[in-house]
C-alpha cells in the first residue's frame, strides 16, 4: 500500500481574506450606502469639445452604494464559503468589492455635483507613470538577484540631468537620451560597488539616494535657481493624440492622448513581460534571481550579465526621471521624485516581481493621488487632512489584500562570488 | 571519450586540496573515486569542470590536453556533472533547466519550448525515464530532480557524466535505478565519474575504484576488493566499522510523543499525526530520505516548531507549548542538523561555543553579569582532552576546525549537559570516518547510561549501527516502527512509503 496523503486535510481555515472582503462590503454598504443623503451624482464621460459626446449618466447616489455594498455582500459571502471549504478564495471576488469600493467611495463623495471620470482616469495613468518606469527598474534588478534600492536616486538623476541638458541644448530628444544615461550612471555604480566590490546592495543604494539627491539639490541652487530660463526650461513633450483612437469615448482621452514618455511606458511593460518570460536572454536574467550558481555552472557569466541588467534597470528608470519633468512639469524642482522610488518598490512586491501585475498595482496608487486631488476639489466632507492620508490607506489595504504568498526571487540581494 | 588527469594540485591558501593527482578513466567505463568527505574529491571534479583553476596540473581528452576556464568550455568539450547540491532552477519547469544557457530559439531571441519539450522527452525515451518536460522542478521528488540533472548534461551531449554523490539524497530503490542508468549510460559509451564515500556502491556498480585520502590518491582497487579493504584505504588506518553495541532492556518510557502534527509558516502540514515514544536506556533511530519532515520533528521536540497540534511528554511534563528555554533546562540535550548554521557560531572560539547555551547564570556567569573567563576556558580544555578536539588551544575559532572537530565541539557542549534525553539530528553527516567512530561511540554511552536518544539520520549505515528501534518517516507520517535488527531492503521500501 502506498502512502500517498493529502498533506493539507485538516490545515487551519485561512480567514484573513473573507474577513478584509467582509469589512469592506461593510463599509461599502454603511458609509457609501445608508451613510450617503439620498441625492444624485452625475457621472461626466466626456467633455463637450469631444469628438463623440456620451451623455452624463445622474444616478442617485444612496442607491449606487446600496446596490453595490450588496453586490460586496454577496461576494464576501463567497470568499467565506470557499475559505470554509479550505479553497484558495478566487481573485475575481477581491476584483468586484475592489472596484466596488472604489466607486462607492466616487459616488459617496461626489453626492450632488458632477464627477469628471475621464479626469478621475487619466490623472491617474499620469501619476502611475513614474512608478511604473520605477518599478520596472526594480523588476529588472531583482530578477537578475539585485536589490535595486537606488531607484529614488535614478529617478532624480533623470529628471536633473533632462531638464539641464534639454535646456542648453534646447532639444526634448536629448533631455530623454541624457536621462536614459543618467538613470543608467547611477545603476552602475550600483553595480560595481555590489557585484565587483560586493558591497552590501541595500547599503550601495541607500548611500547612492542620498548622493544624488545632494548632488541635484546642489546644482539646484546654485545654478538653476539663478538662471532659471538658461538652465531649468527644457519644455514638455507636447500632448500626441492618436487619429481616431483619440476620438473613443473615455478611453480616447486616457490612454490616446498623452506625451511621448506615457506612451514609451505603455511599450515598455509588455515589452519587458515579453523579455523577462519569453525570451532566451530573459531565461538566463531569471536563473541568476534565482540559482547564480546553477547558471554559472552551464557557462553563463553571471556577475557580467548582472552589471549590463542592473544598467539597463538604471536607463528606464532614468526615462521615468524624464517623465518628471520633460514628460510633465517642464522643470526641475529639488527631491522631485518624492519617494515615487520607494513606491516603486512596493509596487514591485505587490506586483509580485512580474511587469504587468506591477503596473496595476501602480495604478492603484495613481488613483490614490488622484483622489486625494480630486476630492479636495469635489468639496468632500471629509477633514481634508484625513482625505490626504487615502494613499497610505490604499497602501496598506493593497498590502494586506494582495500581499498572500509572494515569492522573491530566492537569490536576491546576494553577492555572487567565485572561487 | 578517455579522460586522463595529470599531476593536478590545487591549494586553497595554505591547504592543499589536491596534491598531484592522477587519474585516468577509460572509454565507456564506471570509474569510482572513493575518499572520506574532505578527501579532495569534489575539488578534483571542479577543477576539472573548469569551476576551479588549478596551481599545477594538464587535463587530457583522448590524448589532447585542454584548459576550461569555465563550464561552459567544460560542457563545450563533453563534460557533464551533476553537482552534489542539484544545479536546478526550482521555479522553472523542467524544460527550462535542461536548456538554459543553451537556449533553441526562433526568430529574435524567442524561446522554442517546444524544441525544449522534445529534446527533454526524445532523451528520456533513450534512457527509460518518463519525465514531463512542462513539471517545475521544485515539485518533483530528489530522484527524479537529478534525472533532470542527467538530463540536462546529456542534452549538451555531454561523453564524460561525472556524478558527485549522487545517492546520498536518494531511497535505496531509487539508488538500484541510478545504478542501472548508470550502466545503461556506459554500454552507450559515456564515461562516468562516480564520486561516493559508500563502500557498498562502489563495489556494487563500479568497473574501476581510485582512491583518494588527503587531496592524495592512495591506490586504485578493483571491485572485488573486500569492504575492509576498501575502507582501510580509505581512512588510512585499520577501522572498526560497528559498533560496540550490547543489547539492553530499556527501561521506563522517557518521551511520549502523541498525535503531533505540525503546520508551516504557509500552514501547510509539514508533520501528520506523528506518534511514537522512547525508552531510558533505548536510541530510537528516526530514518527517512531528507525532507521527509525529520527536521521539522526535532524542531517541534525542541519547541522550534510554527504551529503544533498534539502532545509531547517529558518524563510525564507535556512540553509541546514549552519555550525553548524551558524545554533545554528540563534536560533535552540537541544536536542540530547543520552545525554551521545552528550548531556553532564560527566566529566565536571553541571556549565560547561550548558555553553558548548556558550563559543564563553560574557556572559560567558570575555576579555583575559577566563570564567567568578563567572557568569557562578550564571548562573548555577539559572538554577538548575529552572528546578528542584536535585544535590548538581552546581560543581557537570554531570556523577554522575541521567538519569532523566541529561537530565534536558540538556533541561535547550537548553530552556536558546535565541531560535527561539527547536528540541528534545528522550527527555524523560530513564528518571524517574517525570522527563517526567517536561520535558513535559517546551517543551509545548515553544510552548505556540509561538516558532516551533520538537520533535523525538518513544513512541508513548509521541507523542500523545505532538504534534499538527504527521509525521511518515518509511525506510527514511515521510509517513503521521497527525493531533495529531489520533488514536493509525491507527499510528502503519503507523509506519509499511502501507498507505490507
Amino acid at each position: 500500500m502506498t502512502l500517498e496523503r493529502q498533506f493539507d486535510a485538516a490545515a487551519p481555515i485561512q480567514w484573513k481574506m473573507p474577513i478584509i472582503l467582509s469589512v469592506a462590503a461593510l463599509v461599502i454598504l454603511g458609509f457609501f450606502g445608508f451613510g450617503v443623503d439620498s441625492n444624485d451624482v452625475v457621472f461626466r464621460w466626456s467633455n463637450d469639445t469631444d469628438a463623440i459626446v456620451l451623455a452624463n449618466t445622474a444616478i442617485n447616489a444612496q442607491l449606487l452604494g446600496i446596490v453595490l455594498g450588496a453586490i460586496s455582500v454577496l461576494a464576501a459571502a463567497a470568499s467565506i464559503w470557499f475559505a470554509a471549504r479550505r479553497k484558495q478564495v478566487p481573485w475575481y471576488l477581491s476584483l468586484i468589492v475592489g472596484f466596488s469600493f472604489i466607486v462607492g467611495l466616487i459616488s459617496s463623495v461626489g453626492v450632488g455635483t458632477n464627477v469628471n471620470v475621464v479626469f478621475i482616469l487619466s490623472s491617474t495613468v499620469a501619476l502611475s507613470t513614474v512608478i511604473v518606469f520605477g518599478s520596472l527598474a526594480g523588476i529588472i534588478g531583482e530578477r537578475v538577484g539585485v536589490v535595486n534600492i537606488a531607484i529614488e536616486g535614478q529617478l532624480l538623476m533623470g529628471a536633473f540631468v533632462a531638464a539641464f541638458l534639454g535646456t542648453i541644448t534646447g532639444s526634448l530628444w536629448v533631455a530623454l537620451i541624457a536621462a536614459t544615461l543618467g538613470g543608467a550612471l547611477v545603476s552602475m555604480v550600483l553595480a560595481v560597488f555590489s557585484i565587483k566590490y560586493l558591497v552590501d546592495q541595500i547599503i550601495v543604494g541607500v548611500v547612492l539616494n542620498v548622493l544624488v539627491s545632494g548632488i541635484t539639490a546642489f546644482f539646484f541652487s546654485t545654478v538653476m535657481s539663478k538662471n532659471g530660463v538658461g538652465t531649468n526650461f527644457p519644455g514638455t513633450f507636447p500632448i500626441i493624440s492618436i487619429p481616431f483612437l483619440s476620438d473613443i469615448p473615455v478611453i480616447g482621452p486616457v490612454l490616446f492622448s498623452q506625451r511621448l514618455t506615457t506612451y514609451l511606458m505603455f511599450i515598455l511593460v509588455p515589452l519587458v513581460w515579453f523579455v523577462l518570460f519569453k525570451t532566451k536572454l530573459g531565461l538566463r536574467l531569471r536563473s541568476m534571481g534565482e540559482h547564480p550558481l546553477a547558471a554559472d555552472t552551464v557557462g553563463l557569466n553571471v556577475n557580467r550579465t548582472r552589471f549590463w541588467a542592473v544598467t539597463l534597470a538604471g536607463l528606464i528608470a532614468g526615462l521615468g526621471g524624464a517623465a518628471l519633468t520633460v514628460g510633465s512639469v517642464g522643470s526641475f524642482v529639488k527631491e522631485m521624485s518624492a519617494g515615487q522610488g520607494f513606491i516603486a518598490l512596493a509596487v514591485v512586491i505587490l506586483g509580485r516581481w512580474h511587469p504587468i501585475y506591477a503596473a496595476a498595482a501602480a495604478l492603484l496608487f495613481g488613483f490614490a493621488g488622484t483622489f486625494r486631488i480630486w476630492a479636495v476639489q469635489a468639496g468632500a466632507e471629509i477633514p481634508s487632512d484625513l482625505i490626504q492620508t487615502t494613499p497610505y490607506l490604499v497602501t496598506l489595504l493593497a498590502v494586506t489584500i494582495l500581499v498572500g504568498k509572494s515569492v522573491a526571487p530566492a537569490s536576491v540581494g546576494k553577492a555572487y562570488e567565485k572561487q | 571519450m578517455k579522460l586522463e588527469l595529470r599531476d593536478i594540485t590545487k591549494r586553497f591558501g595554505s591547504l592543499v586540496a589536491n596534491d598531484s593527482i592522477n587519474l585516468t578513466v577509460e572509454s565507456g567505463q564506471i570509474h569510482a573515486l572513493l575518499g572520506e568527505n574532505g578527501a579532495g574529491k569534489s575539488t578534483l571534479m571542479n577543477v576539472l569542470f573548469g569551476l576551479y583553476t588549478p596551481e599545477e596540473g594538464q587535463i587530457l581528452l583522448d590524448d589532447e590536453e585542454v584548459t576550461f576556464s569555465g563550464p561552459g568550455e567544460a560542457m563545450a568539450a563533453g563534460i557533464g556533472m551533476v553537482h552534489q547540491h542539484f544545479m536546478l532552477v526550482p521555479v522553472f519547469t523542467v524544460a527550462e533547466n535542461v536548456i538554459l544557457g543553451h537556449e533553441p530559439t526562433k526568430a529574435g531571441g524567442v524561446l522554442d519550448l517546444g524544441a525544449a519539450r522534445k529534446l527533454v522527452r526524445d532523451l528520456g525515451q533513450k534512457f527509460g525515464f518518463d519525465i514531463d518536460p512542462d513539471a517545475l522542478v521544485a515539485d518533483l521528488p530528489v530522484g527524479v530532480q537529478q534525472r533532470v540533472e542527467i538530463i540536462k548534461a546529456l542534452s549538451r551531449n555531454a561523453k564524460i557524466l561525472v556524478l558527485d554523490e549522487p545517492t546520498a539524497v536518494l531511497t535505496p530503490q531509487e539508488t538500484d535505478e541510478l545504478m542501472e542508468i548508470m550502466r545503461e549510460l556506459a554500454k552507450s559509451g559515456t564515461s562516468i565519474v562516480f564520486i561516493t564515500h559508500k563502500l557498498r556502491e562502489v563495489k556494487a556498480v563500479a568497473d574501476t575504484i581510485t582512491i583518494i585520502r588527503h587531496g592524495k590518491v592512495v591506490g586504485e582497487a578493483s571491485p572485488d576488493a573486500s569492504t575492509h579493504e576498501l575502507a582501510t584505504m580509505m581512512v588510512g588506518h585499520d577501522i572498526q566499522l560497528i559498533v560496540d553495541k550490547a543489547d539492553r532492556e530499556p527501561g521506563e518510557v522517557a518521551l511520549e510523543v502523541d498525535n503531533l502534527t505540525v503546520f508551516d509558516v504557509n500552514n501547510q502540514k509539514v508533520l501528520d499525526d506523528v506518534s511514537f515514544d522512547v525508552r531510558n536506556g533505548e536510541i530510537l533511530a528516526i530514518a527517512g530520505v531528507q525532507g521527509n519532515g525529520q527536521t521539522e520533528l526535532v524542531e517541534a521536540l525542541v519547541g522550534l516548531a510554527n504551529k503544533v497540534k498534539g502532545e509531547i511528554k517529558l518524563y510525564g511534563e507535556p512540553i509541546q507549548s514549552a519555550s525553548v528555554k524551558k524545554i533545554l533546562d528540563a534536560g533535552v540535550g540537541y544536536i542540530p542538523e547543520d552545525r554551521k548554521i545552528d550548531g556553532l557560531v564560527g566566529d566565536f572560539s571553541i571556549a565560547e561555543n561550548l558555553m553558548l547555551d548556558r550563559s543564563n547564570g553560574k557556572p559560567f556567569v558570575g555576579g555583575f553579569f559577566t563570564i567567568d573567563t578563567k572557568f569557562r576556558d578550564q571548562f573548555a580544555r577539559e572538554r577538548i582532552e575529552e572528546f578528542d578536539i584536535r585544535t590548538q588551544s581552546e581560543k581557537t575559532l570554531a570556523g577554522r576546525l575541521s567538519g569532523g572537530n566541529q561537530q565534536k565541539v558540538v556533541v561535547a557542549r550537548e553530552l556536558s549537559r546535565d541531560l535527561k534525553l539527547l536528540l541528534a539530528s545528522q550527527p555524523t553527516r560530513g564528518v571524517d570516518v574517525g570522527s563517526i567512530e567517536f561520535i558513535h561511540e559517546r551517543i551509545v554511552a548515553v544510552r548505556d547510561a540509561g538516558l532516551p536518544v533520538v537520533i535523525v539520520s538518513t544513512e541508513l549505515d548509521e541507523v542500523l549501527a545505532l538504534a534499538d528501534r527504527i521509525a521511518v518517516m515518509y511525506k510527514g507520517r511515521i510509517v513503521d516502527i521497527v525493531p533495529g535488527k531489520t533488514e536493509r531492503a525491507k527499510l528502503g521500501q519503507l523509506m519509499a512509503g511502501v507498507q505490507e
